[in-house]
């Protein structure tokens, strides 16, 4: 990294006067807290959060070719990917390594990609340099990204933007608010029903004043989305993601659509179909930890005679269930739900069990049940 | 009772040559919600500057160190059992040991109270 300061995003004066705490992250200044990371964390849960999320990266992928393009770089099926919806999904290396991970959404004649904040200039260097010449990447740096999450998210939007109850989780549409045409999908990072809204900049400030201004809705920082994210089980890029693990060994076959998965002929595919068939040597697992301390990313998994076998990659102490959890990759031996582990932290041992994930049901709005 | 404070943000009441040691209002603002203390058990020799205790809000673990040397005579089963004491009540309930003085004469490099309130206020 360099030491360039950080760059201010275009709500920067919003979060200050509303008593943030700004610290630097993916290169921005960006709050990671107003009255607290706890009670920011359950208000999210029990009502409305609004998060600023305009560092990540938001991509127009355009051109004839660019859904065939695409799907050299990612597991998606985009071929039955249907305007207005989005899939989650990564950009994957040759080797079958995580580049990033991203939602891609279907969108009036192109594909709007919105990748991580820290990783957005390399992915859209790479995405480049392996596209064909007629696919052309526009990122949209102007424009703001604003989430809004919880189950009073639906009631508090509605109120202000009319219709946006009808759209099911995974699904979007162009929204009119003021004066102006804004994007809103129902998804995003908590767990909780919710929406993501991308919008210009210049708007930023007044479309978050009308938002936060609802009486279910407060401001959330980053540091109540990294707990929110880790109780919901969703895998951070830079942490449980990196150039270093597959799709396989992450959990996260889901992103690998049936028909690929037939196919292959996407980056990586070679390493990801042995996997597939005989199951990865390692696995990214939840952890119940024993006791009241929180072990954290980079602890070990140590085995019995203390050699490390495995390491945590997100850890912390879960607001909701009022004890540490955490993410690691284990050898597939221990991946087992009930698995008993041991963990390593400053000289000290931990007991932890692997548990199914999410440690918070999800609750989006899937329509039709299921 | 005389109360001292550190550039650690610990403070340390003074009576005799006994003293009780927290972490203070400031540091519990820093650290955020506080979920978890490990404190020194009864007989432990701290010295000053030395690790003592350990506190770990939801953001991070910090250490928390010991303004003097002494011998720890009791930790806070209150805050073990309620650590967000330490959030509600750093000053009063949220307090981390007790111990007994080694060196009095250590506490002439502590901050008082107003000393340490304008070096916060330079923080």
């Amino acid at each position: 990294m360099s030491d360039a300061p950080d760059r201010l995003l275009p709500l920067n004066a919003w979060h200050v006067a509303r008593g943030a705490r700004m610290v630097s992250f993916a290169g921005y200044s960006m709050p990671i807290q107003y009255e607290g990371i706890m009670a920011e964390h359950r208000w999210t849960r029990d009502s409305a959060g609004l998060f600023d999320v305009s560092h990540m990266g938001q991509l127009i992928v355009t051109g004839a070719e660019a859904e065939a393009g695409l799907e050299t770089l990612l597991p998606a099926d985009l071929s039955i990917l249907r305007e207005g919806r989005l899939r989650y999904s990564l950009l994957l290396a040759e080797d079958g390594g995580i580049i990033d991970d991203l939602m891609v959404t279907r969108r009036g004649g192109h594909f709007y990609v919105v990748v991580n904040g820290a990783t957005k200039e390399g992915d859209i260097a790479d995405m480049t340099n392996r596209l064909p010449r007629g696919i052309v990447i526009d990122h949209m740096k102007e424009q703001a990204l604003l989430a809004l999450q919880g189950p009073k998210a639906v009631e508090s939007l509605s109120r202000l933007v009319p219709g946006v109850e009808e759209l099911g989780f995974m699904t979007g549409g162009a929204f009119r608010l003021g004066d102006g045409t804004i994007w809103i999908s129902r998804s995003g990072y908590t767990g909780e029903d919710g929406f993501e809204i991308s919008l210009p900049g210049a708007r930023a400030a007044e479309v978050a004043d009308l938002i936060a201004a609802q009486p279910e809705v407060k401001p959330i920082g980053l540091g109540a989305r990294d707990s929110l994210r880790l109780e919901a089980g969703l895998p951070l890029y830079g942490h449980d993601l990196d150039r270093g693990t597959t799709p396989v060994e992450a959990d996260l076959g889901f992103a690998i659509s049936k028909r690929r998965r037939a196919e292959g002929g996407f980056a990586g595919w070679n390493r990801i179909e042995i996997e597939l068939q005989r199951g990865p040597l390692r696995r990214r697992v939840g952890l119940a930890v024993e006791g009241r301390q929180p072990v954290r990313e980079g602890a070990a998994l140590v085995d019995g005679e203390g050699r490390e076998v495995g390491k945590v990659t997100s850890g912390g102490f879960s607001p909701c269930l009022e004890a540490p959890i955490a993410m690691a990759y284990v050898p597939a031996a221990s991946a087992a739900e009930g698995s008993e582990v041991i963990l390593s932290q400053r000289g000290r041992l931990f007991r932890a069990k692997v548990v199914k994930m999410p440690f918070v049901p999800h609750r989006y709005h899937r329509k039709g049940g299921a | 009772m005389t109360l001292y404070y550190t550039q650690e943000h610990e403070w340390i009441a003074v009576e005799g040559g006994r003293g009780t040691v927290g972490i203070t209002d400031f540091a519990q603002g820093q650290l955020g919600d506080v979920v978890f203390v490990e404190l020194p058990e009864a007989g432990r020799q701290v010295s000053k500057g030395g690790d003592a205790a350990v506190v770990e809000s939801v953001k991070a673990a910090s250490d928390v160190y010991s303004p003097v040397s002494g011998t720890v005579t009791e930790g806070n089963q209150a805050l073990v059992d309620d650590p967000s004491l330490a959030n509600t009540d750093p000053e009063g309930q949220g307090w981390f040991f007790r111990l007994t003085l080694a060196n009095p004469a250590e506490l002439d490099g502590l901050m008082d109270e107003a000393a340490y309130k304008s070096f916060c206020d330079g923080q």
